[in-house]
């Protein structure tokens, strides 16, 4: 599996105001706060349902993002993976749980933005090596039941998107 | 860099022209000889350029976190794709769209793309064109085959070619023009797209098409090459204007041809093309655009030679020979509003942002986006909307929206409520919120100010404060660029803002320069000046103050362009004095940061002393002297004192030279041509004086300004002056601000 998204989604969407998190992320830059060469960040808070604030990086983005209508932390990881499905799967998870986890205590949000735990979507950014068909879900199928023990897994089957998985812990 | 990369091509095999095809093939063996050191960085340059493959801001490697400049440890940091352009630093892709015409299945691409590559946003540009940014170098084959595959290319959208044909977006369903141009901007742009006469240029060239003299859809008059469609005798022809661009310095299209038959018009513009190539100016790219060879050869010359040249041209059989541009026609029958909804949101959307087209029963409506964005659900969902109402009639703007063409009337509810879904259903297109921003600090390697983030802050506040709903204030255009190059559009809106920067005692606060009166409509008819720079933080309160005077004081139906000129620009400038200070680092330190990005705007190794917020040097004063110099320029134009205008102008710069050797100790005697020589050598030769961008290009117009100083000159000369004067000031400003880190000499 490589280009994997994770995105984790916010309890309380509505106390969450987007813009916040530009100043933690500049932060971010300037303390290494999470892996990877950070480049800069760009701003999309005025588009509806859009990327929201995203922290630009060489390896992975990392994103307090709305798309879809629903707040969440979005990581994206743009560079070559070079574990298995398995791994690369929880390599990414675990990031983007840490980023979470340091988002919430961030002064801007504290108190307002909570991550919940029950649910996170994964995405497989490329359609060419991803497509979103059966093929690639009896792929990774293995994959994702091995690293999300215990959650329910639903795929997007619209042929238009990217393959995405919404898995939810019952 | 995506993994994918190296299948696409078999993937897409079939499905793309052959020659876009090779095309990219050659593009990716460049960027593979590249990686092995076979071509030179800066050959390296033009061909990715050439291809639409641009830098972006901090690609040197460097950024200023807010605490240091730091470096951006990119893994291989000695490889470049340009001078001082790393390989690995992203990029921003440009996407030609000719006179902007799009359909349902390249939206979706489009989409894909900025999903997979970018940062999950298209943008749509003040030329027509989509920009995605955040781009590997080693992605853009694969990007420039997805696109190829459905018939866009990339080729020649940046570098020193033709570049995007942009026009009007109404062309075919507009009320008032002449005949629609879409057909022959779209020929226009394939006959010159690759042409070997275009291909030697020593700067960029554009064109734009207008079906009218009258509504600011194309602004043909800032192009370098401008038609305006015209009927005489029942024949087709163009009203051509030549030389026009913004830039640094704006200069106003010269009138080459009141009628030019239709069949006249690729020669011409072949012929142009030959004559630029061969006259134009080659190593100094400052002084390369057309504008610049038109005003120097004088336009009955400029003319002369285009047409000898256009007399020595061997036919060719494609002058008249129309490509192949599928003609439109609607989905479902023209049919008028039958039941309004008549809720708030609906009333005002169809008043801002629908347009009766001249073919009853059918609207064009305008898609607005909030500063050019939108996203990749956005943009499938469009194509889908695209489908549902109208044949994929859809186009861009440059007001930075889309339009659809073809509405059937009785479909505008069910579309407002499509629209309204996919968050796309903002109302005011065209008016003071539908403001124009080029990228400036956010992604432009030559940004000095905040012009996204200044933008969306006043979008939000004017519709907060209700001040839109005031149709004297509603009308108004709003455009901002980053930084003096104009790609905001700013010389020609009501209320134009570029970015530039004023130290404050050791401190670099971002600020605005304030244009007011340029003229929109009459296709950009005429240019604004500017009355004096603010602080970004208080732009939005100088927009309030200003408009709220216009509402106050109009005189009947007063436009904003007759009010500026009838209370002049000695009160315009008073009338936003105190908005012009700035406090103190420690008084206030959020002035030192800008729109949306809190780092300091400052270099923040500087110490900051106990008395640094009071102090204000002598050189402060002397420049802030210059400024007033260079605005009394303007005030004796505007009462038409032309020598006087030039005199002051001219004094101005010299006095913004002086203040500097001052300043650095550098003794000079008082005279005109010791300041020059003595600038000269500690300056210019030095390059101490040199932006990092624009290189000596200001200390030219003083240079210049110096020799030229006892000719006569006429009002749009003085008026360049003028706009040299401003932009050499600010260089000073910004000089002064670099050497500000270094130790004066003592």
């Amino acid at each position: 599996m490589q280009h994997i998204h994770i995105k984790l989604f916010a309890e309380s969407p509505a106390a969450v105001r987007l813009a916040d998190a530009i100043p933690v992320f500049h932060r971010w830059i300037q303390t290494s706060a999470v892996p990877g060469l950070l480049i800069d960040v760009a701003d999309y808070s005025h588009v509806i349902n859009g990327p929201g604030v995203v922290l630009i990086g060489h390896e992975a983005y990392y994103s307090l993002d709305a798309a879809k209508g629903r707040l969440g932390l979005l990581y994206q990881r743009k560079a070559k993976a070079d574990g298995d499905a398995a791994e690369n799967l929880r390599d990414a998870l675990k990031t983007a749980q840490a980023a979470a986890a340091l988002l919430e205590h961030e002064p801007e949000f504290a108190g307002k933005l909570r991550f919940r735990q029950d649910q996170v979507a994964v995405t497989l950014n490329d359609r060419l090596l991803h497509p979103n068909n059966d093929e690639t879900w009896a792929a990774v199928e293995p994959a994702l039941r091995a690293v999300l023990d215990g959650y329910t897994l639903v795929r997007n089957e619209n042929p238009r998107e990217l393959f995405e998985v919404l898995a939810t812990r019952a | 860099m995506k993994q994918s990369n190296p299948h696409w091509k078999e993937r897409l095999a079939g499905q793309i022209p052959p020659l876009l095809a090779s095309e990219i093939d050659i593009f990716e063996n460049e960027i593979a000889l590249r990686l092995t050191g076979k071509i030179d960085e800066k050959v390296f340059a033009e061909t990715r350029l050439r291809r639409g493959a641009y830098g972006q801001r901090y690609d040197n490697g460097q950024r200023n976190d807010g605490i240091e400049a730091r470096k951006l440890a990119y893994g291989r940091a000695d490889l470049t794709k340009g001078p001082n352009t790393l390989w690995d630093a992203p990029g921003m892709q440009r996407i030609k769209i000719p006179f902007g015409g799009l359909n349902a299945t390249q939206l979706e691409v489009l989409a894909e793309l900025a999903e997979e590559y970018s940062d999950g946003i298209a943008h749509i540009t003040t030329r027509q064109d989509v920009q995605l940014h955040f781009i590997h170098i080693e992605d853009t084959p694969s990007v420039m085959r997805r696109l190829a595959a459905v018939g866009i290319t990339t080729r020649e959208a940046c570098g020193n070619t033709v570049r995007n044909v942009t026009s009007c977006p109404l062309g075919g369903v507009c009320r008032d023009e002449a005949f629609d141009v879409t057909p022959y901007a779209h020929d226009c742009a394939q006959f010159l797209l690759g042409h070997p006469d275009t291909q030697d240029f020593g700067r960029k060239f554009k064109i734009a098409f207008s079906g009218c003299e009258t509504n600011p859809c194309a602004l043909v008059r800032i192009h370098d090459l401008g038609c305006v469609a015209q009927v005489r005798d029942g024949k087709r022809g163009f009203k051509v204007y030549v030389g026009g661009g913004l830039g640094t310095v704006p200069y106003q299209a010269k009138l080459f041809d009141e009628f030019l038959p239709v069949e006249e018009l690729l020669p011409l513009a072949q012929a142009m093309a030959r004559v630029f190539a061969r006259l134009g100016e080659k190593k100094n790219r400052n002084a390369a655009r057309m504008k610049f060879l038109v005003v120097k050869l004088g336009l009955e010359e400029f003319k002369r030679l285009v047409l000898e040249e256009r007399a020595a041209l061997p036919t060719d059989p494609r002058w008249t020979t129309p490509a192949v541009l599928p003609e439109e026609s609607p989905l479902h029958p023209g049919a008028l509003l039958q039941i309004d909804p008549a809720t708030p949101g609906f009333t005002t959307w169809k008043s801002d942002n629908v347009y009766q087209q001249r073919q009853e029963g059918y609207a064009t409506v305008t898609v607005a986006l909030p500063l050019g964005d939108l996203t990749a659900d956005q943009l499938r969902g469009l194509a889908d909307i695209a489908r549902a109402y109208v044949k994929e009639t859809i186009r861009t703007t440059v007001e930075q929206n889309i339009v659809l063409r073809w509405v059937s009337e009785s479909d505008l509810p069910a579309l407002y409520d499509a629209l309204s879904a996919l968050g796309l259903n903002a109302a005011g297109a065209g008016t003071i919120v539908d403001i124009t921003a080029c990228p400036g600090t956010d992604t432009c390697k030559l940004g000095i100010s905040s012009s996204r983030g200044l933008a969306g802050e006043l979008r939000e506040r004017l519709a907060e404060n209700g001040a839109a709903a005031d149709d004297a204030i509603r009308q108004l255009r709003i455009k901002i660029s980053g930084c003096f190059n104009s790609c905001g559009q700013h010389h020609i809106a009501d209320l134009g803002f570029y970015g530039v920067s004023r130290n404050k005692s050791g401190f670099a606060a971002p600020h605005f320069q304030v244009v007011l009166g340029g003229q929109w409509t009459e296709n950009a008819g005429s240019y604004g000046l500017a009355i004096g720079a603010v602080p970004s933080k208080r732009i939005p309160a100088t927009v309030t103050r200003i408009t709220a005077r216009y509402v106050q004081e109009r005189q009947s139906s007063e436009t904003f362009q007759a009010y500026i000129r009838r209370i002049g620009k000695a009160e315009c400038k008073l009338m936003i004095q105190d908005l012009t200070e700035v406090p103190p680092y420690t008084t206030d330190p959020s002035f030192y940061s800008d729109w949306h990005d809190p780092r300091v705007f400052t270099l923040g190794d500087m110490g900051i002393g106990e008395c640094a917020g009071e102090v204000i040097s002598a050189i402060d004063f002397q420049l802030t002297a210059c400024e007033r110099e260079a605005f009394e320029a303007q005030l004796a134009l505007e009462k038409k004192d032309v020598s006087q205008a030039a005199k002051l102008a001219y004094e101005s710069m010299l006095h913004g030279a002086a203040a500097l050797l001052t300043w650095r100790k550098l003794g000079y005697d008082h005279t005109p041509d010791a300041i020059v020589e003595r600038f000269r050598e500690q300056f210019f030769d030095t390059q101490v004086f040199f932006d990092p961008f624009a290189g000596g290009k200001f200390a030219q117009y003083f240079f210049r300004a110096h020799e030229r100083r006892n000719e006569a000159r006429g009002e749009e000369s003085a008026h360049r002056l003028i706009e040299e004067a401003q932009l050499f000031i600010e260089a000073c400003h910004s000089c002064y601000a670099r050497l500000s880190l270094q130790p004066a000499k003592v």
